[in-house]
């Protein structure tokens, strides 16, 4: 279950409709020792490979949101992308390279009129979808 | 000399938990020798058995990418903070 603070969702949602037409791409932080679906902050993150079909998270925007995080008492708990011309489920690609089994996985997809969020938990390469609810956490001062 | 070594959420469960270790060594590979003499577990997930960093790996000394520096010859001194990243990417 992903639970997103309201203004990280639409800082997901704009962010995705900002670069177009390249893909978008950021990381997802939760308090520490909360669950990990608690996403009230969210990072944008330059995508290195500036493309419209693939992402590659820039590593120095990951440290430095890794930081920020770390200071504030919240941990990175998942990345999320855009798919600007696809539907917003998991390419084979993004399952390959899914770092890390603990995270939630967040695509976008700008394929119909309206953005569509979806979330998803990717473990030994099955993904699973998951609940997504958008409302009030805590939020950053 | 004693370093900082953060570690990315996927590694913490091999190493007690804990987010930020510390280790000793003049360059980052004897560096992350030494982390792997105090948690085995981590053997192999951030340099491979050849010796080399793993592809889907970034490390950071403070804020440079050791890629762009000596890779694990990368020296180090006192206080420096050896961050550990998972290279996120997809289509």
């Amino acid at each position: 279950m992903l639970r997103l603070g309201r203004s990280a969702y639409l800082a997901m949602l704009a962010h995705a409709l900002d670069d177009i037409p390249l893909e978008a791409c950021g990381l997802m932080a939760a308090p520490l020792g909360a669950n990990s679906g608690e996403v009230g902050t969210v990072y944008r993150c330059r995508n290195a490979a500036a493309s419209a079909r693939v992402y590659e998270l820039n590593s120095l925007d990951y440290l430095h949101a890794d930081r920020d995080a770390d200071a504030r008492g919240l941990q990175i708990t998942g990345v999320y992308h855009s798919h600007t011309h696809t539907e917003a489920w998991p390419s084979p690609t993004d399952v390959d390279q899914a770092p890390d089994p603990d995270w939630h996985y967040v695509v976008i997809s700008l394929r119909h009129p309206e953005p569509v969020l979806r979330s998803f938990r990717i473990v030994d390469g099955t993904i699973s979808e998951e609940d997504v609810s958008v409302e009030e956490v805590a939020e950053e001062k | 000399m004693p370093v900082e070594v953060r570690l990315p959420t996927v590694l913490r469960e091999h190493a007690g938990g804990q987010a930020s270790v510390r280790a000793n060594g003049a360059t980052v590979g004897e560096v992350f020798e030494d982390l792997v003499r105090q948690f085995p577990r981590l053997a192999d997930r951030v340099v491979t058995s050849e010796g080399t960093l793993h592809k889907f790996v970034n490390v950071y000394r403070n804020d440079d990418d050791v890629r762009f520096l000596q890779h694990l010859e990368t020296t180090v001194v006192d206080d420096d903070v050896i961050s550990i990243l998972p290279a996120v990417a997809g289509g």
